[in-house]
């Protein structure tokens, strides 16, 4: 049970260069992966690509391949793709269906598609509202909530799908530090009780720092380093790539810059730093 | 009367599981999301609101003479006032303003063939006959839109859009309605975002009418690009949501509904028709 993506290249339709490029990745039940690059390194494209909307939806050529559970992604219809793999765009305004006049009912959105009982979408509603703790949302407006109230809500709406794949494209863009940190929790708490896989596209490498299990560096449509996520955020090339180490990797460099990497700097006050 | 099944279908037997699970799952609706409606009017079924203005609009429009338009004025005015909407009818006939001086001065001064002259303004004459049409095509052009705003005063989109649903219409058709609805005040908001974004790079949107005419140029591009790359957005997002399963889509609402509305329902569509389709062909004159 694993969503695999082996040699994928991707190139969108009309366009002159791929926008991934020989990508091998693979996404495991309870596992978290963090993608960080700089812009237009082919993030985004990744993520729809490892959803399987792309090429389904989105126009495109594929290369390689694409499985979600041992089923080329290509294969699959829309619908069996949400209810496997659930995808967070990175503007959540786009992400709500606009037709809806609470946040409930948005929530209800997508398993009402799915034709469930009335009780079960009850549930699922209520169990996502609790999960990113917005209960006190659900009688919004939708259309006039903040970014952050919008990006939680988004999110609540694809786990209300409950789907197995979790592919998440910036999900805290637009909150502020309390929502991040709400955000990382509800995250971590899903790969780990419910076995959620979990492949996340970051800005912000100290959510991921303290977050995910690997961490993939993608530029130019390649992954060029994968490892466990320490490994990676310590890295030093990482700077070289446009992306901004963690805290704590900044302060451990800092203190080695003024010669004072030798104070004890205790492993807790850097995970403090980190969180 | 068994109890109406959230999923669409009906239940057979009220006493089952199925029946009691369906009312259990009701119950958990916050009252947000039920929305009672206050009020006999508002009680109506949507679709049964949508026949009186639709008919209310057809009458008021193919009946010939007086009494159709004036019957529907007085109709829709009695109805407003029931459903405690006749103060914010105001502005729906205030809406009309700019269309009834076009239709008073065209008709009044300009209608071919009239020669009884009642009124000279410089070389400009208004006849009896141009008056009266004038007058005639006022009255319609105010029922129709007070019959289409006592419609929409006392209607949620998103009930309207429930009720579709329940009765078997296509997720995409309610969709399409819904979020063109929606797209409105959506269009309305960034509009201004793209005005402010240019004023704050300096162009006059402000001022003379030359201006003002210039400004929508830069101001049209980033609308059109902005809608059609968000259809493409939007496409995504929706199948991200499993808009396109096969399955038929949970009812979360169900209005009321009953015999007697459904036979008023045919009795005003069916009723409307006729008396559309008499006058029009001369058999029911009015005056």
């Amino acid at each position: 049970m694993t969503l695999r993506l082996s040699g994928v290249t991707y190139r969108y339709a009309g366009a002159r260069r791929n926008a991934l490029d020989g990508v091998d990745l693979e996404l495991a039940p309870g596992s978290v992966i963090g993608v960080v690059g700089p812009n237009e390194a082919g993030k985004s494209t990744l993520c729809l690509v490892a959803s399987g909307l792309a090429p389904v939806v989105v126009a495109g050529s594929l290369g390689g391949s694409v499985t979600i559970d041992g089923r080329e992604t290509v294969t699959m219809r829309p619908h069996e793709l949400a209810q496997r793999c659930g995808i967070l765009l990175q503007r959540p305004e786009a992400q709500l269906s606009g037709t809806a006049a609470t946040v409930f009912e948005e929530l209800a959105f997508g398993p009402r598609n799915l034709g469930l009982p009335l009780l079960s979408v009850v549930e699922r509603v209520e169990a996502s509202l609790a999960t990113l703790d917005i209960a006190a949302l659900a009688d919004r407006d939708p259309t006039r909530l903040s970014g952050g109230q919008a990006q939680l809500v988004a999110l609540a709406a694809i786990l209300a799908l409950r789907p197995a794949y979790l592919i998440l494209d910036e999900p805290t863009s637009q909150l502020d530090p309390q929502g991040t940190r709400l955000v990382g929790d509800a995250l971590r708490r899903l790969a780990a009780e419910n076995r959620s896989a979990i492949l996340v596209v970051e800005h912000k490498t100290a959510l991921l720092d303290r977050l995910a299990d690997r961490v993939v560096l993608i530029d130019e449509g390649r992954i060029v380093r994968g490892g466990p996520t320490v490994e990676v955020l310590d890295d030093p090339a990482l700077a070289g790539h446009g992306v901004e180490p963690p805290p704590r990797v900044r302060v451990q460099a800092a203190l080695a810059a003024a010669g004072l990497d030798d104070i004890g700097v205790t492993d807790q006050l850097l995970a403090e730093l980190a969180s | 009367m068994p109890p109406d099944d959230p999923s669409g279908s009906s239940i057979a037997d009220p006493g089952s599981t199925a029946a009691r699970v369906a009312v259990n799952a009701v119950a958990r609706l916050p009252a947000y999301v039920l929305r009672v409606p206050s009020g006999p009017y508002r009680s109506l079924n949507p679709l049964t609101r949508f026949v009186i203005a639709i008919a209310s609009a057809a009458v008021a429009f193919g009946v010939r003479g007086w009494t159709g338009p004036l019957a529907v004025l007085v109709l829709t005015a009695a109805l407003a006032l029931y459903a405690g909407v006749a103060r914010s009818l105001r502005r729906f006939v205030l809406a009309t303003i700019p269309i009834v001086v076009s239709i008073l001065l065209v008709n009044s001064f300009l209608y071919p063939g009239a020669t009884d002259v009642v009124l000279r303004v410089g070389p400009l004459a208004a006849t009896g006959t141009g008056v009266t049409v004038a007058l005639q095509a006022t009255l319609r052009v105010v029922a129709f839109a007070l019959s289409v705003a006592l419609f929409s005063l006392t209607t949620a989109t998103d009930d309207f859009l429930a009720d579709l649903e329940r009765r078997g219409a296509g997720r995409r058709l309610t969709f399409i309605i819904g979020s063109a609805i929606g797209t409105i005040p959506a269009m309305a908001s960034r509009v201004t975002e793209i005005v402010e974004a240019q004023r704050a790079r300096g162009l006059d949107t402000e001022g003379s009418v030359r201006r003002r005419i210039r400004g929508i140029v830069p101001l049209a591009g980033p609308m059109v690009f902005g809608v059609l790359s968000e259809v493409e957005e939007r496409t995504v997002a929706l199948e991200a949501r499993a808009f396109s399963a096969p399955a038929r889509r949970t009812v979360m609402r169900v209005l009321p509904d009953d015999g007697v509305q459904r036979a008023l329902r045919w009795l005003v569509g069916l009723g409307s028709l006729i008396l559309v389709a008499a006058s029009i062909a001369g058999r029911f004159p009015l005056p």
